[in-house]
């Protein structure tokens, strides 16, 4: 894979906030709603505790055991007619998509919401080799129309005013460009796509299980539209990751209760689809995809992320992510989960993802798997400053403030040239000349006091003194 | 019971006050509190950076200044969090465990520890936002986090509801990060002061009249940003300075 320059997250958000007065607040708003609801209906559960705690459980059974559960999956889903396979990288995973598509001479499909297709950045991939390739899912839909990624994983165009929207789709669709109200923008993409699914030669979709037990997989949305591009054209091509598998078919519901609560706030997903095998007289092909999760399972810190279902929840109570939108990590992956998945993908271009947290742990929280994503972060900036990709002025403060710490003398030495010289708080504190803590004119400046504790206490204390 | 106390070094540069007021409590309390001298720092800003070689030192700093005492507070859930959490890259000698398992955070030290009951003749009659840090809450346990169910618990409303006068008020996101975030502050300084200014607004809707954390970091980190909003009425206090009656920055809240 391409190199490519270190995403600058920070920048990214700035302008994310700086846009306007209605998009950052916006973007805050509804995403906290979504927590909110997350929180009133996990406390309605009272063993919601538990099935975290199971749901973690049976994940990390099962990728103790990914090798002989993707074989048993892979036998059953065979047995069961479908077309099972093996993609190691992103590459592999598109050009399979593609002899497919290309040795049933189809030349246009509809497909719904996938992160591991988007990971693979398989749509621009078929669309250079003539293929037309129609996003099905509304939110996907609007940002493919945008040219642009998904901005978070559940809602991908959360970021979008009702007015953006309609502004789109009066350019790109021919609606009214005075028309705002959301469901009749809803129905003029719902009649915009009916036809498209009418001619698809092929539906895809991605999978949120595989049960090893059966070689069902089984596609949550809300739309419906899975269904339909699963149902209308006589092909079906689902993509896979490796880590999807869950061993049993009665370990599903642990999963489905946890998934659309932490997602929304709402008991289940409006469609939960199980596909068994091929309908009749169609075909199915299931694309089993590692595309560095191996690797990943051996990283010691950080295999627990392979726990993930993809519910965006840890987006969702981010206080970091929701004031910076999801485009701002430049990444298949944002907000927490974005920042611990994407260093596996290229270190020194997601190097800086991991600083875009306050390390308040909310996400390790919420997250229905009990990923440890917050301790993920701050073991990921290890990682960055082990690898080197630490600008060098940021290395340099800190290791000057190690010094300075490490020896009382020079630290009391720079509070009290700080106190004289700087109405500001020393270097070791603040590492830039610039001093950010005032620097975009939203912080006041902090002044330091004189005398220090430790000086009041010499002078208020010195006979109870221990030395 | 022989105490040693941490003093964050941005206390003891930027609010030797809370410094005052955290040691005259302890001792009003009946707690024997030596402060040894040769502390400097917990070695969190090198962490949070994800550099522990530059840290090392400073760590191993803190275990020798405080392995001989029963117990170390500080007034700080962050750093003390640093200690006990992330004190772990550290070759573990009895040392080494000693000062992470006996490190509290006052609030904890007070509710957990000597169990106070009350605190006689203080008095802050004021309606009160309490921010706890999510150091404190996500890393220390000192209140129950919003995002788990179960039955609510916050140990610095329990301190703070035994002083005369004080009226907690209801924010609308109690437990939001504030976004100071240690060094986030300062390399993510958009975001950082927008999370300040959100969690400033909620106060000023609430009808706070005063903010009350365990965790300074965090207050001069939203005080700074209400100050440049035009706020310049709300103080920001230490929760020790309510507990212990002052002292306060210039003589006054």
């Amino acid at each position: 894979m391409k190199k490519e320059k270190v995403v600058d997250v920070v920048s990214n958000s700035a302008r994310f906030i700086a846009q306007d007065d209605i998009h950052e607040k916006m973007h805050d708003k509804n995403l906290w709603n979504a927590r909110v609801k997350r929180d009133r209906i996990a406390a309605s559960i009272p063993e919601w505790e538990q099935l975290r705690e199971l749901g973690s459980a049976i994940k990390e059974h099962t990728l103790n055991h990914l090798d002989q559960y993707l074989e048993q999956f892979a036998a059953n889903a065979e047995k069961r007619g479908a077309i099972v396979h093996w993609a190691r990288t992103a590459q592999e995973h598109n050009e399979i998509v593609y002899s497919i598509l290309e040795s049933h001479k189809v030349s246009s499909i509809i497909k719904s919401k996938s992160m591991l297709q988007d990971e693979c950045g398989m749509v621009p991939f078929l669309e250079q080799h003539g293929i037309e390739v129609t996003e099905s899912d509304l939110g996907e839909r609007i940002q493919q129309l945008s040219n642009e990624p998904p901005a978070h994983i559940v809602m991908p165009a959360i970021q979008k005013t009702t007015e953006d929207i309609a502004r789109l789709f009066a350019e790109k669709i021919g609606t009214d460009p005075g028309n705002n109200d959301p469901t009749s923008l809803t129905e003029a993409m719902r009649n915009n796509a009916r036809p498209r699914f009418m001619k698809a030669g092929a539906g895809m979709t991605g999978a949120n299980f595989a049960i090893a037990e059966t070689g069902t997989f089984v596609v949550c949305t809300n739309e419906g539209n899975a269904d339909i591009g699963a149902s209308v054209p006589p092909l079906h091509i689902a993509s896979i990751g490796i880590e999807k598998v869950i061993p049993k078919v009665r370990d599903l519901s642990i999963f489905i209760r946890l998934l659309s609560r932490s997602a929304l706030g709402t008991p289940a997903t409006q469609y939960t689809s199980h596909f068994t095998g091929p309908r009749n007289g169609g075909e199915l092909h299931i694309i089993l995809t590692d595309n560095g999760r191996s690797e990943r399972l051996a990283m010691k810190d950080f295999w627990r992320s392979l726990k993930c279902i993809r519910c965006g929840a840890c987006m969702n109570t981010c206080p970091v992510y929701r004031r910076s939108g999801g485009l701002a990590y430049q990444s298949t992956y944002s907000g927490p989960i974005g920042i611990i998945l994407s260093p596996t993908f290229d270190l020194k271009k997601y190097s800086e993802l991991p600083f875009h947290s306050t390390l308040c742990g909310s996400c390790s929280q919420v997250c229905p798997m009990k990923i440890d994503l917050s301790d993920q972060i701050y073991k990921w900036r290890e990682e960055v400053v082990k690898a080197g990709y630490m600008p060098k002025m940021r290395r340099l403060a800190f290791k000057a403030a190690g010094e300075i710490f490490a020896h009382p003398g020079q630290f009391h030495l720079a509070e009290n040239l700080g106190a004289k010289l700087l109405p500001i708080i020393p270097d070791f504190l603040v590492y830039s000349k610039l001093n950010p803590w005032t620097g975009g004119n939203d912080r006041e400046m902090i002044r330091l006091a004189k005398p220090t504790f430790r000086e009041w206490y010499l002078k208020n204390r010195k006979e109870q003194n221990n030395g | 019971m022989k105490v040693g106390l941490f003093i964050p070094c941005y206390i003891d540069a930027i609010y030797p006050e809370v410094g005052i007021a955290t040691l005259e409590l302890l001792e009003k309390l009946g707690v024997e509190v030596e402060v040894p001298h040769r502390q400097t720092c917990c070695g969190q800003p090198m962490t949070n950076e994800g550099d522990f070689e530059s840290a090392r030192c400073t760590e191993e700093l803190f275990v020798e200044n405080f392995k001989d005492y029963e117990y170390i507070v500080g007034p700080a859930g962050s750093c003390v969090k640093q200690v006990r959490v992330h004190y772990d890259k550290l070759e573990q000698t009895p040392d080494v465990r000693h000062v992470r398992e006996r490190t509290y955070e006052l609030v904890e030290f007070l509710h957990d520890i000597i169990k106070v009951k009350e605190f006689p003749g203080i008095e802050f009659p004021y309606k009160v936002a309490l921010h706890n840090s999510c150091s404190s809450i996500r890393g220390l346990g000192i209140a129950k986090p919003s995002e788990r169910p179960g039955e609510p618990f916050n140990k610095s409303a329990d301190l703070l509801k035994m002083v005369k006068g004080v009226e907690l008020v209801e924010l609308s996101r109690p437990d939001e990060c504030c976004g100071f975030g240690g060094t986030f502050c300062v390399t993510d300084e958009a975001v950082s002061t927008k999370m300040g200014r959100d969690k400033v607004s909620d106060y000023v809707s609430s009808g706070a009249e005063c903010v009350v954390s365990p965790d300074m970091s965090c207050l001069m980190h939203q005080q700074g940003v209400a100050r440049k909003m035009g706020i310049t009425t709300l103080p920001f206090v230490h929760i020790a300075q309510v507990l212990n009656g002052g002292p306060f920055k210039n003589g006054k809240l």
